[in-house]
């Protein structure tokens, strides 16, 4: 494979929090075009640090790595300026906006990504037809494009909610942070379509979970195991499986 | 576009530098000496040509003005007012009362044009009537010959005077005596011009009114007067904008709204203030010291007040409503924003006084920078107000870490039926907030921008459709550099 196909290259990543705790240790990572991988870990590995390094998160100090996305240092750029370049987000605790809503705010968020590569903007009638279209895969009532975003959300439709956006802006990569968690087995079905459908040979999809459920229903090409902010094995699903049987503890010194 | 879009859109924009509206217009002004004396009044009354009762009605306003002291009551810190230094009369020279557009001073209509305001009826779209307001006189009165043959008067309120002094004699000074309070008093002594309205009975405005208002020349006060009166069943909306030039020194306007609602009328008052703030350090700007007043007069009868304060250095203003008539309804719905060093004392007065009246007030208090924003409120329910209601919502929201938010409700119930609900909230912009916004491709600005729209929306959507918009375009540019 070509380092074009490379869309995602993270050597030697280290970072800490403000407080100068380090929680990412040295993460090296490689993800190819078209691959979906699933980070596994423990709590407290690191797994969400990394998401929100790799998103742009205030509150947090590369102290050493570099991290290349399409070739260019994603480090560099504004967490906005990410975003518009393709990389998606999936929120574990998804953020309310009162009085915001919710299809304003996914509009207003296409048409920043559109206008940052100079597309035109949706006009409203585009803009519900493209919507439509994804609605029925993930199960999403027009209802809740009307509230307010992530007001008043259960658990599930949160999750859903971050799949539809994820599906509508259409990213090169998508981080999903935790997307599993807290979602009853039906939820779960529909998150798990949402991806299946979003694979794609130009996206790169990162699943970052503690179990290994959601790996039931996306299978993903790659399995990293996280531990004290260090990769610390990488296999094909086989490893995910593995590790729900024996638990964690099984590598290396126990936990 | 329609012309209440462009008043709109005029009266936005602001930020230390980009006050757009800073620009002075080169014009020779007719003024009276500096100093408030009872010859000043004479001089303005004079000037204007009024009759005997209306002079007599300001030097009563004078007399009574010179026995009271400035309220101090208000959370705000100000350099101390010298009414001795400021001129009370100002006013573009031309022959008075211009009879045509034709006849104004094209140097006027082109400062109108810089701020948008389309004059000539020709250019204005369908939809908004204008009357100009330029220091002291107002300087054109757009489609009034289609209002008149609905048998609606809007003209300026010297033209009322000398055209309807049976209604101005009337009304005037009816819901805000001349001894109200200090400014009222000081405004119903040198009012100069504003506008004047009234909606005979059974007839729905067909547009909104407007009236903008313009501070140009230096060291002068605005003192103008609005009085609108919706006779029984009559509806109209009215939408109020304003902006001054960029000076250093702070500059005076007090103005005083009247509004008359009989049986069954109902009138909407939606202003959007965007007097010159102040640089970043608290230098210049407008001290706004405005009372607006409401009556219900008759029964279901109903008057809105919707504002958003952007501008002025200080902002007092208490748009309140009396609900003489049962079952009448008042309404508050405001957002105030204090960017850099702004002071906002606002609120509304709910004087529940028929039975089963109703009123409602929803304050959105926005303050960034180091601007102090206060709510003040009072919903008084007299004692024949059987069955009164009031719900009150007062949320804050706090944009970075010097700046000031306060609740003052005072509430009183004199009837032992009546309902009265207060709520009041405050936030401030979540870190999770902004970052989830920008990851999804927003930069920061689009970022506050739509939180902070979402915090005031029930109070924007209650703005006619097209100001909503430029309302909201308004918000954005206020809050510009008050995040990172």
């Amino acid at each position: 494979m070509t380092d074009t196909a490379r869309v995602l290259e993270i050597k030697n990543l280290h970072a800490r929090l403000t407080d100068g705790r380090e929680i990412l240790r040295g993460i090296d990572l490689s993800v190819a075009s078209g691959e979906v991988h699933a980070i596994m870990g423990p709590n407290g590995s690191g797994k969400s640090t990394l998401a929100a390094v790799l998103a742009g998160r205030d509150g947090y100090e590369v102290s050493e790595g570099t991290v290349t996305y399409l070739g260019r240092e994603l480090l560099a750029m504004s967490a906005d300026e990410r975003a518009c370049e393709g990389l998606f987000l999936a929120f574990q605790y998804p953020v309310e906006i009162p009085g915001v809503n919710n299809m304003y705010f996914l509009r207003t968020a296409m048409n920043a990504q559109r206008r940052h590569r100079g597309e035109p903007e949706l006009d409203a009638g585009q803009f519900l037809k493209a919507v439509r279209a994804q609605l029925k895969l993930l199960d999403i009532g027009e209802d809740l494009l009307q509230r307010a975003v992530n007001v008043g959300f259960s658990g599930g439709e949160k999750k859903r909610n971050e799949i539809f956006q994820m599906a509508m802006l259409e990213p090169r990569l998508a981080i999903l942070d935790e997307t599993d968690s807290g979602l009853d087995i039906d939820a779960l079905k529909v998150v798990a379509r949402g991806v299946n459908q979003q694979r794609a040979p130009d996206r790169v999809i990162v699943m970052i979970t503690h179990y290994q459920r959601l790996l039931g229903y996306v299978e993903p090409d790659r399995v990293h195991v996280l531990r004290d902010g260090r990769i610390v094995q990488s296999g094909d699903k086989s490893l995910a499986v593995e590790l729900e049987r024996r638990g964690y503890g099984v590598l290396g010194d126990a936990a | 576009m329609t012309g209440s879009t462009e008043t709109l859109r005029t009266v936005r924009s602001l930020s230390q530098e980009g006050y757009k509206y800073g620009f002075i217009t080169d014009i020779e002004a007719e003024a009276a000496p500096p100093g408030l004396n009872e010859d000043t009044v004479r001089f303005i009354s004079a000037k204007k040509e009024e009759p005997e009762w209306l002079l007599e009605w300001r030097l009563a306003a004078f007399r009574a003005w010179r026995e009271m002291i400035e309220p101090n009551w208000a959370k705000l810190q100000l350099t101390p007012i010298d009414y001795q230094a400021a001129t009370y009369y100002s006013a573009p020279k031309q022959n008075a009362g211009p009879q045509s557009l034709d006849e104004v001073d094209p140097e006027l209509l082109r400062t109108y044009e810089k701020l948008g305001i389309p004059l000539r009826e020709r250019e204005a779209l369908a939809g908004v009537a204008v009357d100009a307001v330029f220091d002291s006189i107002s300087v054109a009165t757009t489609f009034k010959e289609q209002l008149g043959e609905l048998g609606i008067i809007f003209c300026s309120m010297g033209e009322a005077v000398r055209e309807h002094p049976e209604l101005v004699r009337r009304y005037l000074g009816t819901v805000v005596p001349q001894n109200d309070n200090f400014f009222a008093a000081l405004n119903s002594a040198v009012f100069s011009d504003g506008s004047f309205a009234y909606i005979p009975p059974g007839v729905r405005c067909p547009m909104e009114l407007s009236t903008y208002f313009r501070i140009n020349a230096a060291k002068t006060g605005q003192f103008e007067r609005t009085l609108l009166i919706a006779d029984a069943g009559a509806y109209v909306s009215y939408l109020e904008g304003c902006t001054a030039p960029q000076r250093d020194e702070n500059q005076l306007h007090a103005a005083v709204v009247e509004l008359v609602a009989h049986d069954d009328a109902q009138i909407k008052y939606s202003t959007v203030q965007n007097w010159y703030p102040g640089d970043s350090e608290g230098r210049g700007g407008i001290y706004n010291f405005v009372t607006k007043r409401g009556a219900c007069r008759g029964a279901r009868a109903k008057i809105s007040w919707t504002q958003v304060e952007t501008g002025s250095a200080i902002t007092w203003k208490y748009p309140s409503c009396v609900l003489e008539g049962d079952h009448s309804v008042g309404e508050f719905y405001s957002v105030a924003i204090t960017n850099n060093r702004q002071q906002a004392d606002t609120g509304t007065k709910m004087i529940h006084i028929g039975k089963d009246t109703r009123s409602t007030i929803i304050s959105k208090g926005i303050s960034a920078g180091r601007g102090q924003n206060t709510y003040r409120g009072l919903v008084l329910v007299q004692p024949r107000a059987q069955g009164a209601r009031n719900h009150t919502q007062c949320d804050s929201l706090l944009i970075g870490e010097r700046c000031g938010a306060h609740t003052v409700p005072y509430i009183e119930v004199r009837n032992p039926s009546a309902r009265v609900e207060h709520e009041a909230t405050t936030s401030k912009i979540s870190e999770d907030q902004l970052f989830y916004c920008r990851q999804r491709g927003l930069s920061v600005e689009d970022a506050v921008s739509l939180i902070v729209n979402g915090f005031c929306k029930e109070v924007l959507k209650e703005l006619p459709m097209e100001f909503a918009v430029e309302a909201q375009k308004l918000l954005a540019v206020s809050l510009e550099g008050s995040v990172g």
